[in-house]
């Protein structure tokens, strides 16, 4: 008998860098292909750090440019009719502001130049170029690798799945879908920590993918019988002889209609777990495999769920549950909650049903409703979560996944993708305390590690001014706009530095250490946190 | 329905009345094995500005966070300090001290058998030899500050790593005791207000200290609370002077709110602790968590911090099923070049006098090698007790090969309860009757210099 591995600390854990040591490394000056902000692509020059000598003719970009049609946000054009404002959708000025929080909200911000872009579309096209993406997501940059530069296996190493996804978040052109994804895994929260399989959570990961525009009933449904999900919360174990009402609870407390509504009563509980029972699996080399209904195992009995009675099955359990008056009420509120901050008025609320209702259980048309939002574009910020965060880090730098800190510092800031810490998902009201935000300012420091300058070694501008400094810092975090008293803040920083120089020598070096505070204030600041 | 849902409008507070009975807190326990000592104790974490560290504290509901940081700072040094080392998994005790001079032994072991004069030969039995990897307690032996226990376990042993890791834990062979025997030495010594008097350096409370009712504690990092930066002072200090007037000024939304007064918290909290920024160390350390955790552990008795009983997990995993020569010779020199290393400092800070090592593991492994080059469970272990003040004589004889119990595993020549009774008198100048059953009835070693 081998010791149960139950938790994340006792899987294969990853040496924590918890103090910083200095590796060598080797900086190259690489080329990469960016957007240009007109639907085009641009080369940019980068400073690659390799962690292994690099040989002396290795590639070092651009590779072949990609196609103008493979451009983020763009690559669906409105549909046609999409332009006329739907009532109560938001009316004023959109702008670069405007679709920045956007991109925030229903992506993982900006790459260079895509705020402009999807602001030349106005709302509709906006969020009509999010909500509707045609064919296979594209990945543009290059493809993730680990520390030591060897492509990341995420179905088989401790944290490579968080890193295959947050990859995703990084270099997908459908951002929205990423981001719905991530409202899914956490809306219908499993971990890895009672799944056998890494695989297995990816699968789930990619059911969110394809079900998350399309109808409610059919996404809960096939949640109901993921393999994941059937070991989390014990369908597969749920059998006539000894029902197990795990997630005959939580489909209905949790997923579809919520706690002390008086939506449900502990004998519906008891019933929808026999309605479920009949999943079974196999237990192979690797773990939980073959999932598949067994008849033999059904309660073919009659139940009586919501007061409804007959010989219920897993698919009519969902059903009754998206049928339940309560239901339309939880799941736009729920998912509301997911993109601004302040429950929706009275009336926006009964107009999302309304929608939600006219549309037979679609997702899209309400997500469409709540991101057009006069709510979403004038109400106040909210908090963005810690992978939110980083990815938005990594589009605004051009950086790609080149190493496994980001699986410990994402743990640290609260937030390891495939392992929420229970089924309830994440609690977004604690991304933010002193160990958190610890952790945050060192992804940020870590984020920056390969544009940093080296102050005693890089030659750097004696006579840089304060401006110029704070322009270059933003120019590096691809321009993002600052709160007036923040900006101003920066430029006193920038003034008081050069007031410590004493010394004719200190000019270069003081600067060069500015400018990478600067880097490190502008990704820590509220401006940055806040989406 | 009712469309007033303010009360359970916020995700978190619709779902956080599931949390509790939905979440997913234990490793599954297999069925039958005992629950650890200390399940169910309530914890509560708090940064200690005295400390210098956050801490989980376990136990002890009725006292106010707010008196540990007292408490802590009132606390008198403990003279003499115990450190359990846990090797996780059951270790192989015929591979750290090879019997390469028993004739059955290549017998038993065709793959993974050791050939003589591969490792350093272990003085007080001609017959054995240290693992190559286990370099570090060899040089310790040889300087007399090693007592090696080469076949420590109890009658009847489980193998289970639960159930025999539960009995080692509790110092008893019953499966319902709740507290573990440095907690109940805690709980005999200790005061209520000083929950660094017990510490668990792995993130959870070890069940070892898991006492009934006086506070102890465990540390996720043994780091101090910092912030990295790319830059050096003055610039630094300028730079969060800006980060923490992020942190104050006025906000307009809930969001910006949470994120100032977080900010303003953090750096607070580094301006506070962050003195205390990082330790050093006397001597260098091997680059792993168990050497990073024990560099601390020295650091913080240097630094007079009141520690009583500590616990530590050896650095790798020793369940050595398949593979057992390349696990067993990463894990074990990993820990065992640490644990010169911890020895080597605490010598160089003055301080080896007031430390004893003990370490430990479950069981050791079949003596005859499965057929995936690795070794299932078995009944007698090792143990090993390290420190200046160790009396250095082996406790109890290695067995032989040739006179195995009735399945076929090494046979037990000394009690661990005899050890725990020894330390507890011995080192710890405390009674073992009040904490290990049937004291009375173990003959003690003597496992310290007089």
């Amino acid at each position: 008998m081998a010791i149960p591995r139950a938790t994340a600390s006792a899987k294969k854990k990853p040496k924590g860098r918890h103090h910083r040591r200095r590796r060598r490394v080797w900086k190259d000056k690489h080329y990469r292909w960016v957007p240009d902000g007109q639907g085009d692509w641009r080369v940019q020059p980068y400073i690659y750090t390799h962690h292994h000598k690099p040989k002396p003719h290795h590639f070092r970009g651009p590779g072949k440019k990609p196609a103008r049609t493979s451009m983020p946000a763009a690559a669906v054009a409105p549909t046609s009719g999409g332009s006329s404002l739907p009532p109560g959708a938001y009316q004023g000025p959109f702008g670069v502001a405007e679709a920045t929080r956007l991109i925030n909200r229903a992506g993982f911000g900006p790459i260079a130049g895509q705020a402009e872009q999807l602001a030349s579309l106005g709302v509709v096209g906006a969020v009509q170029s999010l909500t509707r993406p045609s064919g296979a997501a594209n990945l543009d940059g290059p493809a993730p690798v680990d520390d030591d530069g060897d492509p990341i296996a995420p179905a088989d190493a401790w944290g490579h799945d968080h890193l295959w996804w947050l990859d995703r978040m990084v270099r997908s052109d459908q951002p929205l879908v990423e981001r719905m994804a991530l409202v899914l895994h956490d809306w219908f929260a499993t971990s890895n920590a009672s799944v056998s399989r890494q695989q297995q959570m990816i699968d789930q990961s990619n059911l969110f993918r394809s079900a998350c525009f399309g109808s409610f009933l059919d996404l809960f449904r096939a949640v109901t019988i993921d393999p994941a999900m059937l070991q989390w919360l014990n369908g597969a174990e749920n059998t006539k002889q000894a029902p197990n009402e795990n997630y005959g609870r939580e489909m209905m407390e949790l997923f579809s209609l919520g706690a002390d509504r008086g939506a449900y009563s502990e004998t519906d509980v008891r019933e929808q777990a026999r309605a479920l029972t009949g999943w079974r699996n196999d237990w192979g080399e690797t773990g939980a495999v073959n999932f598949r209904f067994d008849p033999k195992r059904h309660d073919t009995g009659i139940k009586t769920v919501f007061g409804q009675s007959g010989n219920w099955n897993w698919e009519d359990s969902c059903r009754l549950c998206v049928e339940n008056p309560l239901h339309p009420s939880f799941f736009v509120e729920k998912l509301w909650s997911y993109f601004l901050p302040q429950p929706p008025s009275d009336a926006t609320r009964d107009s999302l049903i309304a929608t939600y209702r006219d549309n037979g259980w679609a997702i899209r048309p309400v997500l469409e409703a709540i991101l057009m939002s006069p709510d979403l574009y004038l109400g106040p910020p909210m908090v963005k979560p810690p992978v939110v965060h980083l990815a938005g880090m990594l589009r605004a730098l051009g950086r790609g996944i080149n190493t496994e800190a980001w699986v410990w510092l994402c743990d640290g800031a609260g937030q390891q993708l495939f392992w929420p810490p229970n089924v309830s998902g994440w609690d977004d009201t604690r991304w933010l305390d002193t160990s958190r935000l610890r952790a945050r300012w060192n992804t940020v420091d870590y984020a920056l590690n390969e544009i940093a300058v080296d102050a005693w070694d890089d030659p750097y501008s004696a006579t840089e001014t304060a401006e110029e400094a704070l322009a270059r810092a933003l120019a590096s975090w691809g321009s993002p706009a600052l709160r007036e008293e923040h900006r101003a803040e920066l430029l006193d920083f920038g003034r008081r530095c050069e007031g410590q120089v004493i010394a004719d020598w200190q000019d270069g070096p003081f600067r060069a250490m500015r400018q990478n505070a600067l880097l490190q204030l502008i990704g820590i600041s509220p401006d940055t946190i806040l989406q | 329905m009712s469309h007033n849902c303010c009360n359970n409008y916020t995700r978190s507070q619709l779902l956080r009345a599931a949390a509790a009975e939905a979440g997913r807190g234990l490793p599954a326990i297999e069925p039958g094995m005992p629950e650890p000592a200390g399940t169910g104790l309530s914890r509560r974490k708090f940064l200690s500005r005295t400390a210098g560290m956050a801490l989980a504290v376990y136990g002890a509901s009725k006292i106010p966070i707010s008196a540990f940081e007292t408490g802590i700072a009132q606390a008198a040094q403990s003279d003499r300090i115990l450190v359990s080392v846990f090797f996780d998994g059951g270790v192989d005790a015929l591979s750290v001290l090879a019997p390469v001079g028993d004739a059955r032994y290549a017998q038993l072991r065709p793959h993974l058998a050791f050939a003589e004069g591969a490792g350093t030969s272990f003085g007080e039995d001609p017959r054995l030899q240290w693992h190559p990897a286990a370099g570090g307690l060899a040089t310790l032996h040889a300087e007399g500050k090693v007592s090696a226990f080469p076949a420590i376990g109890y009658d009847h042993p489980d193998q289970s790593h639960f159930t025999s890791r539960h009995y080692y834990e509790i110092g008893e062979l019953e499966v319902g005791f709740r507290t573990g025997w440095l907690g109940r030495y805690v709980d005999l010594v200790g005061d209520d207000e000083n929950p660094l008097q017990g510490l668990s350096m792995d993130g959870s409370l070890s069940p070892m200290i898991a006492t009934a009712a006086r506070p102890v504690a465990a540390i996720e990092s043994v780091d101090r609370y910092d912030l990295w930066t790319p830059v050096s002072d003055p610039i630094e200090t300028e730079m969060m002077r800006s980060f923490a007037r992020f942190g104050s000024l006025p906000s307009d939304s809930p969001g910006l709110t949470q994120v100032r007064r977080a900010t303003s918290q953090t750096e607070k909290l580094r301006e506070e602790l962050g003195g205390l920024s990082g330790f050093t160390s006397r001597v260098t350390y091997p680059d792993n968590q168990f050497a990073h955790k024990l560099a601390g552990l020295a650091a913080y008795i240097d630094a007079g911090l009141p520690m009583r009983v500590v616990t530590v997990r050896a650095e790798g995993g020793y369940d050595t099923h398949a593979g057992q020569a390349e696990d067993l010779n990463t894990s074990l020199g990993r820990t065992c070049e640490s644990l010169l290393a911890f020895q080597r400092d605490l010598e160089a800070r003055g301080l080896d006098d007031r430390v004893l090592v003990e370490v430990w593991s479950e069981f050791g492994r079949r003596p005859e090698e499965n057929g995936s080059e690795g070794t299932d469970h078995g009944a007698a272990g090792c143990a090993f007790v390290i420190g200046s003040k160790a009396n250095g004589k082996m406790v109890g004889e290695f067995p032989g090969l040739s006179n195995l119990d009735d399945y076929e595993n090494v046979r037990v020549t000394s009690d661990f309860r005899a050890m725990y009774c020894a330390l507890l008198e011995q080192w710890l100048g405390q009674d073992a009757g009040p904490i290990i059953p049937g004291a009375d009835s173990f003959v003690q070693p003597t496992l310290v210099k007089a």
